[in-house]
C-alpha cells in the first residue's frame, strides 16, 4: 500500500515537474510571439496612414497636411503624429499596404471554418481547396522523391562506381538553384498535354529528391569501423549488415532529410503553381492576390502555407519522436 | 537505323565500363580518378541528351540539344551578363550581406538574454521550415520592381537559417572551456571575442553556406512577380512563355555556375577561418 | 558515527594546523557546506568541510566519484558557491580571489583552442589581463621552457599528443604567475607512462616554483608520490574523512614509490578510503 501511494506521489511529481518544464519552455515563445503580434500592429500605422488619410480626407475631414502632394512626400511617422485620429483607420482598409493581424485572421477564417460552416468547404473561393490542391501535389512529388532518394542512396552506399559517378552531383546540385526550372517544367509538360496534379508533384519530387539522397548516404554510412568489422566478424553477407546495422543507424539522418525534403517540395508546389495562369493552389492564390492587389488574400494564402508547412513538418517530427524512441535512440 | 542515338548510347555504355574498370582498379584512390569519374559521367549523360535530341528530332520547344543550349549561350553573353548583374549581383548578393549581418547581430542580442533565446529559437526554427519565398508578391508591392525587392526577399530567405545556426554555435562551447575564461576572470567581451566567437565559426558558416542557394532562388523567384525587362527570373518567366527554351536553359546554365560558384567562395572563405576544425584539417 | 568521523576529523586537522603553522595560510575552509538542487531532490556534495592550506603545500584531493573532491576544487575557484560555512584564499572570498587572478586552473582535458597556436593559448591568459606584448612573449618562453616544451610554440594542439597537449595547458595556468595551482585529475586521461612523466615533472617545478598546489585525483601512488598532505574523501554526502601528512622527504626519484614508507602512507590512504565506505555499492 504504502509502496503504491509512494510510487504515485512519484509519478506525480514527475507529472508536476514536466508541466513546469513545458511551461517554462513556453512562456518565452508565447511572449516573443505576443511582442511580434504587437509590432505588426505598430507597423500598420506608418505603413497604411497615407490611404488611410486620403480616404478620409474623400469623407470630408480636414488632415494636415491637406495636398495630397505634400503627403505623398511626407515621412509616414510625421504624418501619424500630426494625424492621431486617423490611426484607427490604419486597421480596417480593404486593401491595406499592410493588413492588420486580425484582418488577415477573419480572411482565414472566413475562407476556411466560416465555407465548411456553410458546407462549400471544397469550393474555389476556399483556402481548404486550395491547399488540399497544394498539398496533393506536395505529398506526392515528395514521396517520389523520398522512394528515389532512398534507392539512390542505398546504390551509392553498395556500389563504388556509383558513389565516385554519382555522388558529386547530387552534393553540387545542392548548391544549384534547381527551382528555377520550375516555370519550364510547367509548360514543357502542359504542352505535351500533361497538366494539373503531375508536373507540380514532379517538381516537388525533384526538389526533396537531393537533401534525402545526400542525408540517406550520410546516415547509411554512420555506423563507425567497429560496429562494421563486429559484423564482418560474423561474417554477415552484405543485405543483412544492411538491414541490421546500416538502416536502423540511417533512421535519425532519414527523419532530418525528409523534414528538409518536405519543405522543399511544399515550396516546389507552390512555385508550380505560378506560372500555369493561377488555376488553383496556394501558389495561384498569391500569384492573384498580386495581380489584383489584394493583399489579405496574399497574407491568408501565406499563413495557410505556413500553416501547411508546419502541419507536414510536424507530422513527420512526431513520427521521428516516436519510431526513434521505440529505436531507443531518442535523446 | 538511327545512328546519332545508338553512338550515343554505345558512349554511354562505354563510359560507363569505363568508370567500372576506373573505380575498382589500381588507382581508385588517385585524385585524378575522383575527378575523370564523375567528369566521364557527366559527359556520357550530355552526349545522351545530345543523342536522343537530335536522334528522335525532338522539337526545341520541349528539350533542346545541349549544342544548341551552348550556341544561344554564346550568343546572348550580352543579356546573360545584364540579368546575371540584375538578379545575382544587385538582387541576390546585396541582400544576402544585408540578411548575413542583421542576422549575426539579432543572433548576438538573442544570445545575451536566455529568456530571448528559448523564445526566438522556436520561432527562427519554425520560421526556417516555412516556404517563406511566398513572402514575394508582397515585398514587390512594398519595394517596387527593382532589385531593392528582390533584395528584400533575400533579406528575409536568408536571414532566419544563420541567425538559428548562429545562436546555436554561441552556444557551442562546453563548460570547461567557460570555466577557464571565469577562471581568468574574463569579461563578457572578452570571453565573446577569444572564445566564443572562433568557436561559434564552423555553425555560422554552415547558416551562411545553406543561405548562398536561398538567396539565388529568393532573388529569381521573386522576379515571377514583376521586375524591370531584366534579371533572370524575369528571363525565364518571358522566354518560358515564348517557347524559347535553349534561352531558358542557357539562363539556367548561369544560375548553375553562379550558384556553385557562390557556394565554392563561401566554403573556400570557411576553410580559411576554421582550418582548425576536425573537418577542415589536412592531414 | 557520522558525528563521531566529523569529531575525529577536527582532531586531525587542528594537528595539521599547528605542524605547518610557520608557513602563511594560502586557503581555509571552515564548515563548508554546499548542496547542489536536481531533478531528484537536494544532493549533498560538501558538508562540513574544514581544511586550511600553507603556503607551499601540495595537497592531494582522493576518493571515489561524487566525494567532493572536484566541487571542492571548484568552491576555491569561484566556479561554485557554497550554501553554508566559510571559505578564504589568501584572506579574501573566493569571488575576490579570482578577480585578483589568485591562481591557475588545470581542467581534466587540455582545453586548448584549436584556433590559436601553443603560443598563443598560453597568451591567453595574458591578453585577457591585459600584459604587454613584450610581457606576453617572454611569458610564454619562460612558462613553455618549464613544461618541457620548447619549439612547440608554433605548432596547433591538434598536432600534439595529448600529454603534450596537457602540459601545454598547466604552462597556459602558469604563465600569470598566480602563487595557487588547482589540478582537477589533469592527468586523469593519460597512459601510465606519461603519468609517470608528468608526476616528475610537475614535483620538480613545484620545487622550483614554491607554488601551493591543489591536486584532485583518484590514484592513491599519484597522491602519496606527489603530495605533502592527502586530503580523503567520502561520498554520499561529499566530506574529509582523513587527512595525512606525509612523511616522505622534498626530494623524491619515481623509485620511492618501492619503499616501506611510501607503502605504508599508500596503505593508510587505502584504509580511509575503505572506512568512508568508499566501495560499498
Amino acid at each position: 500500500m504504502a509502496d503504491v501511494a509512494l510510487a504515485n506521489h512519484a509519478r506525480g511529481g514527475a507529472v508536476g515537474a514536466g508541466l513546469r518544464r513545458m511551461s517554462a519552455a513556453l512562456v518565452p515563445v508565447v511572449v516573443v510571439v505576443a511582442a511580434i503580434i504587437a509590432l505588426w500592429y505598430v507597423a500598420c500605422v506608418p505603413m497604411n496612414i497615407k490611404e488611410a488619410l486620403t480616404q478620409a480626407e474623400r469623407a470630408g475631414a480636414v488632415i494636415d497636411p491637406p495636398s495630397a502632394i505634400e503627403r505623398r512626400d511626407a515621412s509616414a511617422i510625421g504624418l501619424v503624429f500630426r494625424n492621431s485620429d486617423h490611426i484607427g483607420a490604419t486597421f480596417g482598409q480593404e486593401r491595406p499596404r499592410l493588413p492588420a493581424p486580425h484582418q488577415v485572421g477573419q480572411e482565414l477564417w472566413n475562407s476556411t471554418g466560416d465555407m465548411v460552416l456553410r458546407g462549400r468547404a471544397f469550393s474555389k473561393r476556399s483556402l481548404i481547396y486550395h491547399a488540399w490542391v497544394t498539398l496533393s501535389a506536395t505529398v506526392l512529388g515528395f514521396a517520389i522523391g523520398t522512394v528515389a532518394g532512398v534507392a539512390l542512396a542505398v546504390g551509392i552506399v553498395h556500389s563504388r562506381v556509383m558513389n565516385m559517378a554519382v555522388m558529386p552531383w547530387a552534393i553540387a546540385s545542392q548548391t544549384i538553384p534547381i527551382l528555377a526550372i520550375a516555370p519550364m517544367i510547367i509548360v514543357v509538360l502542359n504542352s505535351i498535354g500533361i497538366t494539373g496534379l503531375i508536373p507540380k508533384a514532379l517538381i516537388s519530387a525533384y526538389l526533396s529528391f537531393f537533401p534525402v539522397t545526400v542525408g540517406m548516404v550520410k546516415g547509411l554510412r554512420s555506423p563507425d569501423a567497429m560496429q562494421l568489422d563486429l559484423l564482418r566478424t560474423y561474417s554477415a553477407s552484405q543485405s543483412e549488415t544492411f538491414w541490421k546495422l546500416r538502416l536502423p543507424s540511417s533512421m535519425p539522418y532519414f527523419f532530418t532529410s525528409m523534414k528538409i525534403g518536405m519543405a522543399a517540395a511544399l515550396v516546389g508546389a507552390i512555385v508550380g503553381e505560378m506560372p500555369t495562369g493561377a488555376v488553383a493552389g496556394l501558389g495561384a492564390r498569391l500569384l492573384a492576390g498580386s495581380y489584383y492587389g489584394q493583399t489579405i488574400q496574399i497574407w491568408a494564402a501565406l499563413f495557410a502555407a505556413a500553416i501547411l508547412a508546419a502541419v507536414l513538418v510536424g507530422i513527420i517530427g512526431a513520427i521521428q519522436g516516436v519510431t526513434l524512441k521505440r529505436m531507443g535512440m531518442a535523446r | 537505323m538511327n545512328y546519332i542515338l545508338g553512338w550515343s548510347i554505345a558512349f554511354l555504355i562505354g563510359a560507363s565500363a569505363l568508370n567500372v574498370a576506373m573505380a575498382n582498379g589500381e588507382g581508385r584512390d588517385q585524385a585524378l580518378t575522383r575527378f575523370v569519374v564523375p567528369m566521364l559521367f557527366g559527359a556520357s549523360l550530355l552526349v545522351l541528351w545530345e543523342g536522343i535530341t537530335r536522334g528522335l528530332n525532338v522539337p526545341g520547344v520541349i528539350l533542346p540539344a545541349p549544342s544548341a543550349i551552348w550556341e544561344t549561350f554564346q550568343a546572348n553573353l550580352g543579356t546573360l551578363r545584364e540579368d546575371f548583374v540584375q538578379t545575382f549581383i544587385k538582387g541576390a548578393l546585396s541582400g544576402y550581406v544585408i540578411g548575413a549581418v542583421a542576422a549575426f547581430a539579432v543572433a548576438l542580442l538573442v544570445d545575451a538574454s536566455d529568456f530571448l533565446r528559448r523564445g526566438l529559437l522556436p520561432v527562427g526554427n519554425f520560421m526556417a521550415a516555412l516556404p517563406i519565398v511566398g513572402i514575394a508578391p508582397i515585398l514587390v508591392m512594398w519595394f517596387g520592381f527593382d532589385w531593392q525587392s528582390k533584395a528584400a526577399v533575400v533579406v528575409v530567405m536568408v536571414f532566419f537559417p544563420i541567425l538559428v545556426n548562429t545562436v546555436e554555435g554561441l552556444r557551442a562551447t562546453d563548460r570547461m572551456q567557460r570555466d577557464l575564461m571565469r577562471t581568468y576572470a574574463a569579461s563578457y567581451w572578452q570571453t565573446l571575442l577569444k572564445l566564443r566567437l572562433p568557436a561559434a565559426m564552423p555553425f555560422i558558416f554552415n547558416g551562411l553556406k545553406i543561405s548562398t542557394t536561398l538567396a539565388l532562388i529568393g532573388a529569381i523567384v521573386a522576379e515571377f512577380f514583376g521586375s524591370p525587362i531584366r534579371g533572370m527570373g524575369f528571363r525565364i518567366s518571358t522566354e518560358v512563355g515564348r517557347l524559347a527554351l535553349d534561352m531558358v536553359w542557357a539562363e539556367i546554365l548561369v544560375a548553375a555556375i553562379a550558384g556553385s560558384a557562390f557556394y565554392g567562395f563561401v566554403a573556400f572563405v570557411e576553410s580559411l577561418v576554421t582550418f582548425w576544425h576536425p573537418s577542415q584539417r589536412r592531414k | 558515527m557520522g558525528t563521531m568521523e566529523t569529531g575525529m576529523q577536527t582532531d586531525s586537522l587542528e594537528a595539521g594546523t599547528e605542524a605547518a603553522a610557520a608557513s602563511p595560510v594560502v586557503i581555509e575552509a571552515r564548515k563548508l557546506d554546499l548542496t547542489f538542487q536536481t531533478n531528484d531532490g537536494p544532493v549533498q556534495a560538501l558538508r562540513d568541510v574544514n581544511l586550511t592550506i600553507n603556503k607551499g603545500d601540495f595537497v592531494s584531493f582522493i576518493g571515489p566519484s561524487g566525494c567532493g573532491k572536484t566541487t571542492f576544487l571548484r568552491v576555491v575557484a569561484a566556479l561554485e558557491h557554497p550554501t553554508g560555512g566559510a571559505i578564504t584564499v589568501n584572506g579574501m572570498t573566493p569571488d575576490e580571489a579570482r578577480r585578483e587572478r589568485a591562481y591557475g586552473y588545470v581542467f581534466q582535458a587540455a582545453g586548448l583552442y584549436p584556433w590559436r597556436t601553443i603560443a598563443r593559448n598560453i597568451k591567453l591568459p595574458l591578453e585577457i589581463m591585459g600584459f604587454s606584448k613584450a610581457e606576453q612573449d617572454e611569458h610564454v618562453d619562460r612558462v613553455l621552457k618549464l613544461v618541457d616544451l620548447e619549439g612547440f610554440g608554433g605548432k596547433f594542439p591538434w598536432q600534439l599528443s595529448g600529454g603534450m597537449q596537457q602540459r601545454a595547458s598547466i604552462a597556459r595556468a602558469l604563465a600569470f604567475d598566480a602563487d595557487i595551482l588547482l589540478m582537477d585529475e589533469p592527468f586523469g586521461a593519460l597512459d601510465e607512462i606519461v603519468r609517470d612523466h608528468l608526476n616528475e615533472q610537475l614535483l620538480e617545478l613545484w620545487d622550483r616554483t614554491g607554488k601551493t598546489i591543489g591536486f584532485v585525483t583518484h590514484s592513491i601512488p599519484e597522491a602519496v608520490y606527489l603530495s605533502t598532505r592527502i586530503v580523503v574523501m567520502s561520498p554520499r554526502p561529499g566530506r574529509i574523512t582523513d587527512v595525512i601528512e606525509s612523511t616522505l622527504p622534498r626530494e623524491r626519484p619515481l623509485d620511492i614509490r618501492d619503499t616501506p614508507e611510501f607503502l605504508a602512507i599508500a596503505h593508510r590512504v587505502r584504509e580511509g578510503l575503505r572506512a568512508g565506505h568508499a566501495y560499498d555499492d
